[in-house]
């Protein structure tokens, strides 16, 4: 419940020790699992860098074919816990995993398991676009190729340049190095590179953190249009473009706020905008801190 | 602390509901006043302050607005705001409401008064109580409290068809008092739509607390 | 408002910082002028000296008692023979170290052991690898005093540099390119292959041919090898061995002898008038080093056309 006083100044809300007491755990109807089918289940997820504790017991509910959006404040272990569903994390030499990604029911941590097909099956899309220094055909064709997706190679990218919505921008000058493209072309093109392995699943670090407003606006009507075919895990620190783009929102906390690398609120993005359970979610996203 | 001007922005556009809130009130009480002591002046002044009122309520409007549009106002400071936006145009139809009342005490001033007036004042108390209780449910961000007021409308209610059948009773006894009743009934009328602008604003107080607008004035009818 | 229009010329605390910053920047224009100066007038004092001689024969004859006709054939072939061998023997050992330590290697103390000692490695005096090489490769694998025996010496000699050249070479490459690969399901190899290999080419190649001039120009350590100075013929296999194997490496391991030796014969001879074949020689090696470099350019600016 919250006040008002008399003259109207606004009590309570914002109080330092409110922030810094740490609340130990988030109760139960603060992560709420989707009522639909399940595409990626996080249990007891745990990442350590050394000594350092990032993420720590995530448990989590990904839907199918929606896009799930993951906030927090910098240094919250939001990138981390998306590194860990695509073995990401296994190239950092100091981080250590725990707990389980059940992906399709099974656990993609599981010793039997080969990274490098997860990563096929689970695409990434990073927050710089990093095109390779190739032209733009072999930019796409990249992935089909390491992979040995056999098929017509001209099908095969143009059918990711179409979906990634680059098609009709570049299609007369495929030979064209990938770095003399606009930011936002890049990044598209990092995109139709992901999709050109048939994931179905992809990752989202902070697409368009380095890109400017009409990029960033086309880059999110193309998330609506793929989420129909994939499902999308976005990192972002852009509140207004995870509740723009997202079905599904995780807030996440760090180490400084008293928790460590911990989920505080998961729930429809709707819910989580306008009504967020957790005091902690509603302060973080009126900007009243972080 | 983050977003300083934002909060008094915030803070801002609530004091100048409340004021307008408070103009409101006193619109409905003297509105009532000018009935019972056939007072033309004041019946007067409460037609002119109307146009304050209205203006009020435009200018809140407008700074809702902006700070949507300038803010991005999330979670409970995006209720807040839209809160306001709603109360206010609650608030402006009551005083338009009173301001009807004002008109018909100037009509009916050079009248004596059909019969002693007991119901409807007894109407304007309870519904000022009512709007008095909303704003400070508002205040308080009481959900409570407002599902309380909330109830308060079925004696409005109640009242309103005890006027209605015994003003009936005066028409149908005597014809010549078919004018004078049939403002009387207005006056009811305007005042049970008084008190139920009210219930609006307990609405809108619990969306505030709770987040989810409930239709809470469900008719016992 | 002021009526008076700004004065934005320098004064007082700005000029003296400004007249500073000039200063210093002459001094810095004289620090490079006075290597390049001494380049110069080494150069201009070489050419001068070896004027009589800048003619074709330096390279095409062989060693003559008479200055007016001596050349550094047989050493030319003799270096370039050796060469030859220490970029086979050194180049793949290098580069594949390298990639090792820079994409494969898992983090440990054996790791971090290799590094130091690499590092240490390049620090060696030549002098050092010529008798290591006598030990090794002339001794015990018996190849004598051959041009596999000196080859394998140098190539000893500038692994460690060649390493951490292409150690450079290989950090150099965005992490992002790697990271990209990796995320569309390549392998570690494939990675390396296609994305930081290509890209770190240009830097290897600096790394190659930088170490190539410096055993190009190796006396000392071949000396402990037993390069001669007096030869009359063309050291190594002959051309037409190319297609005959025991041939070729017959000729491998013959005696040898390289350029700087010739060079280095003619200057303490006592006939004062070889200092001009000498010099003639100096010159022909400085023209075979920058073709090296001009070479490495090339292949750099090719690879980083993208």
């Amino acid at each position: 419940m919250k006040e008002l006083d008399e003259t109207l100044a606004p009590a309570s809300r914002a109080v330092a020790a409110d922030i810094i007491a740490p609340e130990p755990t988030p109760t139960e109807e603060a992560i709420r699992t989707p009522a639909e089918p399940a595409l990626f289940r996080l249990r007891d997820l745990g990442v350590w860098y050394g000594s350092k504790h990032a993420v720590s017991e995530i448990n989590l509910d990904i839907p199918l074919n929606r896009v799930t959006a993951l906030i927090g404040p910098s240094g919250c272990g939001k990138s981390t816990m998306l590194r860990c569903l695509n073995r990401m994390n296994d190239l950092i030499p100091t981080a250590r995993v725990e707990g389980r990604v059940e992906y399709h029911g099974a656990n993609i941590y599981d010793r039997s398991v080969d990274p490098v097909e997860v990563r096929r099956r689970i695409g990434m899309v990073f927050q710089k676009p990093n095109p390779f220094p190739k032209s733009i055909y072999d930019n796409v064709a990249f992935g089909a190729r390491v992979n040995g997706i056999k098929g017509n190679m001209d099908e095969i990218v143009e059918s990711a340049l179409r979906r990634a919505a680059l098609w009709e921008e570049v299609k007369g000058e495929l030979r064209k190095s990938g770095l003399a493209l606009s930011g936002g072309q890049q990044q598209r093109l990092c995109i139709a590179r992901a999709l050109a392995v048939q994931p179905d699943v992809i990752l989202m670090d902070e697409p368009c953190s380095a890109l400017d407003p009409i990029a960033t606006l086309k880059i999110e009507d193309l998330i609506r249009e793929l989420v129909q075919n994939y499902t999308i895990i976005i990192v972002t620190h852009n509140m207004q473009q995870a509740a723009r783009v997202s079905d599904y929102t995780a807030f996440m906390l760090a180490a400084e706020h008293g928790v460590n690398g911990r989920l505080v609120e998961y729930g429809p993005t709707t819910e989580i905008f306008t009504n967020p359970r957790e005091k902690r979610t509603e302060d973080y996203i009126t900007g009243r801190f972080g | 602390m983050t977003r300083a001007v934002f909060e008094r922005q915030l803070t801002e556009i609530q004091e100048d509901m409340l004021v307008m809130a408070g103009m409101v009130e006193t619109a409905i009480t003297q509105s009532i006043e000018a009935l019972r002591l056939r007072d033309v002046a004041l019946a007067r002044r409460i037609i002119e302050n109307d146009k304050e009122i209205n203006r009020k309520r435009y200018e809140c409007e407008e700074r809702c607005i902006e700070l949507i549009s300038l803010q991005a106002p999330l979670a409970s400071d995006l209720r807040t705001i839209i809160s306001v936006l709603h109360i206010t145009v609650d608030l402006e139809r009551m005083a338009d409401h009173a301001e009807g009342i004002a008109k018909i005490a100037l009509k009916l001033s050079d009248e004596p008064p059909l019969k002693p007036y007991i119901d409807i004042p007894r109407m304007a108390e309870v519904a000022a109580r009512m709007l008095s209780g909303a704003l400070d449910a508002y205040k308080l961000r009481d959900a409570v409290r407002a599902r309380e007021i909330i109830e308060m409308d079925d004696e409005v209610d109640g009242l309103y068809e005890q006027v209605y059948r015994e003003l009936l009773t005066f028409m149908i006894d005597d014809p010549k008092t078919i004018q004078r009743a049939t403002y009387l009934i207005w006056v009811a009328h305007n005042l049970e739509r008084i008190a139920d602008r009210s219930t609006n604003i307990c609405e809108r107080v619990v969306y505030l607390v709770e987040g989810r607008v409930y239709d809470l004035n469900v008719s016992k009818y | 408002m002021s009526t008076q229009p700004v004065i934005l010329k320098a004064r007082g605390a700005v000029a003296r910082r400004q007249l500073f910053s000039r200063f210093s920047r002459y001094v810095f224009l004289l620090a490079t002028a006075i290597p390049v100066t001494i380049l110069l007038v080494l150069t201009y004092d070489t050419v001068q000296t070896a004027w009589p001689r800048l003619d074709w024969g330096i390279i095409s004859n062989y060693p003559s008692r008479h200055w007016e006709i001596t050349g550094y054939r047989p050493g030319i072939v003799g270096s370039l023979w050796i060469l030859g061998v220490t970029v086979f023997a050194s180049f793949p050992v290098a580069i594949g170290t390298a990639i090792w330590i820079e994409e494969f290697a898992p983090k440990s103390r054996l790791l971090t052991i290799v590094k130091i000692n690499l590092a240490n490695l390049a620090g060696v005096p030549s002098i050092i690898y010529g008798i290591l090489g006598l030990t090794i490769f002339v001794r015990f694998y018996e190849m004598e005093r051959s041009i596999l025996a000196a080859g394998f010496t140098l190539a000893l000699m500038i692994i460690p540099m060649t390493v951490i050249a292409s150690q450079e070479a290989i950090r150099q490459v965005p992490p992002s390119l790697r990271d990209g690969a990796l995320a569309l399901g390549a392998t570690r190899w494939q990675a390396v292959r296609h994305n930081v290999l290509p890209n770190a080419i240009p830097g290897i190649m600096t790394g190659v041919i930088l170490a190539t001039s410096r055993a190009a120009g190796e006396t000392a350590a071949l000396i402990m090898i037993g390069g001669f100075t007096f030869i009359r013929f063309d050291p190594g296999p002959s051309p037409a061995d190319i297609v005959n194997p025991s041939a070729f490496y017959d000729g491998l391991r013959e005696s040898f002898t390289i350029l700087p030796i010739q060079i280095y014969g003619d200057t303490i001879n006592s006939q004062l008038d070889f200092r001009h074949a000498a010099a003639a020689g100096i010159i022909a090696l400085m023209a075979g080093v920058m073709t090296l470099n001009l070479i490495a350019a090339v292949i750099r600016e090719r690879f980083r056309r993208f």
